[in-house]
């Protein structure tokens, strides 16, 4: 099963509008609650990444029995040094977007802790992919 | 324990979604930093911070947490007290500090 969405940069009203559309999709298929919460919490916050860093982007999500792999692929100003951005506490957010509580810097790191494969490709510039996997707790 | 039960003993304003009142209530989480929250609280808390806008409602909802309470008074964004109706998750207010309603919730929750 597939599915895609489409995020705008700047757009912080409907910021986490695919990450709840996924939750809905991953209930109704009967996914573990504790699969479903690591799953959200990591595309939260790469949805929130193109929303506060990029221009634009498409989120897409694959779901089989075994696995969900989503890969969120934007246009935008890249990461020039991943494993830098990587680092807890790195954040180039702007002011505006750090006074809400943004930019600390806790995104991506929250993300590689919740999923079980995360790879990041940038081209600065161009834009940033990241494709990230749960390996699903099937009963 | 309730979250009606909360407001009453805490002395807390509900300030949106009344419908999320029922809830059960398991902890509380005191941060403004919206990564923290989502990386750290679990479901059934009562998030306690100073952001008065729509995405903390996004959160609140994504991580099923109980409620939000905003400390020394403060009132959400419009946008924010409309989605807490959507989602029919409370808004609470409290004229405290966080570090002083952190403490009292903390005293009735342990
Ligand atoms: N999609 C992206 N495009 C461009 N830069 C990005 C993208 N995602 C992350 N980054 C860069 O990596 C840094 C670290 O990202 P991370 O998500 O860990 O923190 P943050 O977004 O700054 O703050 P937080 O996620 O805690 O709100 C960002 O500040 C930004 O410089
Ligand atoms: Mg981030």
């Amino acid at each position: 099963m597939q599915f895609e969405f489409e995020v705008t940069g700047g757009d912080f009203a409907n910021a986490g509008t695919a990450s709840s559309q996924v939750k809905k999709i991953l209930k109704q298929l009967n996914v573990s609650v504790s699969d479903i919460k690591r799953i959200v919490v990591a595309l939260y916050e790469a949805e929130v990444n193109i929303v506060a860093h990029a221009y634009s982007g498409v989120v897409t999500v694959e779901i089989e029995t075994t696995q969900v792999r989503i890969i969120l692929k934007d246009s935008g100003p890249g990461i020039p040094d991943i494993d830098l951005a990587m680092q807890q506490g790195y954040s180039t957010a702007s002011p505006e977007v750090r006074e809400m509580g943004f930019g600390a810097g806790m995104g991506l790191p929250n993300i590689k802790r919740n999923m079980d494969v995360l790879n990041i490709s940038s081209e600065v510039g161009i834009g940033t992919t990241v494709e990230m996997i749960a390996f699903l707790n099937v009963a | 324990m309730r979250l009606k039960d909360i407001v009453e003993q805490l002395h807390l304003t509900v300030v949106a979604g009344k419908e999320g009142l029922e809830k059960e209530v398991s902890d509380g989480y005191t941060s403004d930093l919206l990564s923290d929250v989502m990386g750290n609280a679990e479901s059934g808390m009562i998030w306690i911070t100073l952001q008065t806008h729509k995405n903390v409602m996004a959160i609140a909802s994504l991580k099923d947490l109980a409620a939000v309470l905003l400390v020394k008074g403060l009132q959400p964004e419009p946008a924010m007290a409309e989605q807490a109706e959507e989602e029919g998750i409370a808004i609470l207010s409290t004229e405290l500090s966080a570090f002083e309603i952190s403490g009292k919730l903390y005293q009735i929750l342990h």
